[in-house]
């Protein structure tokens, strides 16, 4: 299905970052683990669950063609569970107001790639609005009843990339 | 006039801190330090399988993930009373150390070298001489003039583009700034190059413990790596051998990087040695068990009472009674209540929150103030270097000689352990330890082939949970100092859970008798040349290596400036 992506090394990274103890602000992690849940994962795509590290994602994140990113994202007018796309430039204006409490390692974490010459090529977001962050392992059912929309625009975002996924065989 | 500054949040990673500090005649003269966070982990724990904290705990932090995921683990064992085989052990002190050295590396150059290292400065470097003084300091091979042009122009085409990134927030051209233009260029080359180290380091904890960040070999009892030196799937020869040529790899750029900067930077700034002592009360808990019961380490700890190596008593082993029994958290200014008055003792710990705003004289932090018999500590990379020097501990002799011996030499006067109770003698403790912990990687390693080479291929003991009540805490010296997990467990279910953590130990708030706690007195008198720019509180704070994500929990914050000044 990939093979002419594979000939030229393709190498795409979703990485999910949240803290899954804080209900909403782990959604990110939530979406890709029911990512790799529903659909095969290609070899040229790495799926990682990046919790709320920040330089131990370094090596992973250096150099890929495309950087795809979900996370719980704060903004000020939104309803809970309110899916948000930003890509490239977009990001790095965000990550200079304050919105989402992980942003500080990730951003340093791309300063860092870009200094160092061996920034992703592509960068996109997916932001989901939170409802709560209490102390809970659950998402809550506003940011629940959304997650399979958020796994759908990963899927999209790869498929625009030219990667389709395959949903896994129903067990 | 006195001032008052704010400043929220202070770390570069995740978490909140806020420190206050009123100013008078250019000197810090009162200090609060606050966590502006809730820790709500322990709660999710209650009624939960032992079992299974290890993997929650270790979502407690994005830095610190491991730590918490042995400390637990530990706890749970010390608790059964189970006894851990030693290939477990080798593996566990493998993961550690290199998280260690990872953690080290990225915080002095990643986290902390800003406050002293001037960025822009660096463009003004000659590289020829950038190189000479480097090259005076050691043999690494990078510090050549051709990396140095390259690093030079490198950095020329990243302030050009105006993405300074992780620069952005520095205080360039500050007064307190006195790194020469060369010196800052040398540190901005060691940045990058830094940045390659610490994937030696991460490369190590991931082939290890299968998945990085988070862990997933560990279990109570042991690991869950099966050694099978045929197999392609378990821990094989072929994978040992990639974890010594990242070991190695590591080793070099301590012993030829990382040492000789921080030594460089400290005499540059030897005023630095005068300020931020604060609290001289340590404790460090020995680790890197080389037994299946947890009573022989290849790094010793225990307690230094007045910053006096005379008086050290060291911890012996896991569940250590002097440790166990001296351990007690006040709430009287922190954001909790307690159902009975005065202090607790964790195994009785309590986690009730009871939220009032910032009160200068009563409850301003969501951290809790630690105390050992009734008295501050400080923790840390320091504390384990004293405790080291105290018990004759050769690694740590040898690496603090070397460090000492760079500082003397450059200052042209002999300079003795006495300087490192300061706030950039911790940032040299931490590169003291740094070459300690890669001493410890690459024995632990030498112990774990040695023994699978006499048949051992044991790694796991399984658990077994009694009926009725059983207690039991984990200790680890994790990066930042000092950790450790508290649990009673009840029919084999989770009754209590408490995390000590060492942030807790270092940035907890004024204690039941007001006591100031060692962020805020190490801060006490330290200069301020302006107000707007508090530099040097940052410098005092950052040499701790704050990390409050796991001292604290999240709360809706959408900070404005970091910095506030009021008169008052």
């Amino acid at each position: 299905m990939t093979d002419n992506i594979l000939e030229y090394g393709m190498r795409i990274v979703v990485l999910g970052v949240g803290n899954i103890l804080m209900s909403d602000e782990g959604v990110g992690v939530h979406a890709v683990t029911d990512l790799s849940r529903r659909f095969q994962i290609p070899d040229e795509v790495e799926v990682i669950d990046g919790g709320t590290s920040g330089m131990d994602c370094l090596d992973r994140i250096a150099e890929a063609d495309l950087l795809l990113i979900a996370d719980c994202m704060r903004s000020k007018d939104k309803a809970p569970g309110t899916i948000t796309r930003m890509a490239d430039d977009e990001i790095n204006a965000w990550f200079k107001t304050k919105i989402s409490p992980h942003q500080v390692g990730l951003s340093d974490v791309l300063a860092a790639c870009c200094f160092h010459g061996i920034s992703p090529k592509r960068v996109v977001l997916i932001g989901v609005q939170p409802a709560s962050f209490e102390t809970s392992m659950e998402l809550t059912p506003q940011v629940a009843a959304v997650l399979p929309k958020v796994v759908d625009t990963l899927v999209t975002e790869l498929a625009a990339f030219g990667v389709a996924l395959r949903p896994r065989q129903a067990a | 006039m006195s001032k008052r500054i704010t400043i929220d949040p202070i770390t570069r990673i995740e978490g909140h801190l806020r420190i206050d500090v009123e100013v008078d005649g250019g000197k810090v003269k009162k200090a609060w330090s606050s966590g502006q966070m809730w820790r709500g982990v322990e709660l999710i724990l209650l009624g939960r399988d032992p079992r299974d904290a290890w993997a929650i705990t270790q979502r407690i932090c994005g830095v610190c993930t491991t730590v918490h995921a042995i400390t637990s683990v530990r706890a749970v064992e010390n608790a059964l009373n189970l006894e851990v085989p030693v290939n477990a052990q080798f593996i566990r002190n493998m993961i550690a150390s290199a998280h260690a050295i990872h953690d080290h590396i990225v915080h002095f150059y990643h986290l902390s070298a800003l406050d002293w290292v001037d960025v822009t400065s660096a463009l003004k470097a000659d590289p020829d001489k950038a190189s000479a003084l480097a090259e005076s300091l050691s043999d690494w091979p990078m510090n050549s003039k051709h990396v140095m042009r390259q690093t030079q122009e490198k950095l020329k085409t990243f302030v050009t583009s105006g993405q300074l990134g992780p620069f952005a927030n520095g205080y360039w051209g500050h007064p307190a700034m006195k790194l020469s233009p060369e010196v800052n260029l040398l540190a901005v080359a060691h940045y990058l190059q830094a940045l390659e180290a610490q994937r030696h380091a991460n490369k190590i904890v991931t082939i290890l413990g299968s998945k990085s960040p988070h862990i997933q070999n560990l279990a109570v009892g042991g690991v869950a790596n099966p050694i099978d030196t045929n197999s392609q799937s378990n821990l094989t020869i072929e994978r040992l051998l990639a974890v010594k040529e990242h070991m190695d790899a590591l080793g070099d750029f301590i012993r030829k990087v990382y040492l000789p900067d921080v030594g460089a930077i400290g005499a540059f700034y030897a005023d630095w040695t005068k300020y931020g002592a604060g609290v001289t009360n340590y404790i460090s808990t020995p680790d890197f068990p080389t037994d299946s019961k947890g009573t022989q380490f290849l790094v010793p700890g225990g307690h230094v009472p007045d910053g006096d190596l005379k008086q050290y008593k060291p911890f012996t082993q896991f569940g250590d009674a002097y440790l166990r029994d001296g351990v007690e958290e006040s709430v009287k200014h922190a954001w909790y209540t307690y159902s009975k008055p005065g202090p607790l003792h964790p195994y009785q710990g309590e986690t009730t929150p009871h939220y009032t705003d910032f009160e200068d004289d009563g409850k301003y932090s969501w951290l809790k103030a630690p105390t050992f018999y009734g008295k501050r500590a400080q923790v840390g990379p320091l504390a384990n270097v004293l405790c080291g020097l105290a018990a004759g501990h050769q690694p740590t002799i040898g690496y603090a000689t070397t460090m000492l011996d760079t500082v003397s030499s450059l200052l042209g006067s002999k300079v003795g352990p006495e300087i490192l109770h300061s706030t950039i003698g911790r940032h040299a403790a931490r590169a003291i330890r740094c070459g300690v912990m890669q001493d410890v990687l690459q024995q632990s390693w030498q112990m774990l082939i040695d023994n699978i080479g006499k048949g051992d291929t044991t790694t796991f003991n399984k658990p077994t949970f009694p009926k009725g009540e059983v207690m039991g805490f984990g200790m680890h010296e994790a990066p930042r100092g000092l950790l450790s997990h508290w649990t009673v467990i009840k029919d084999g279910k989770i009754a209590n859970y408490q995390c000590v953590v060492p942030s807790t130990w270092n940035a907890g708030p004024r204690d039941e008798t007001d006591v100031i706690g060692p962020y805020e007195a190490s801060l006490m008198d330290n200069p301020i040349a302006d107000a707007e720019q508090p530099l040097e509180v940052l410098r005092t704070v950052h040499s701790f290596d704050p990390c409050l994500a796991c001292a604290v929990h999240v709360v809706d914050e959408e900070a404005g400036s970091a910095v506030s000044v009021k008169a008052l």
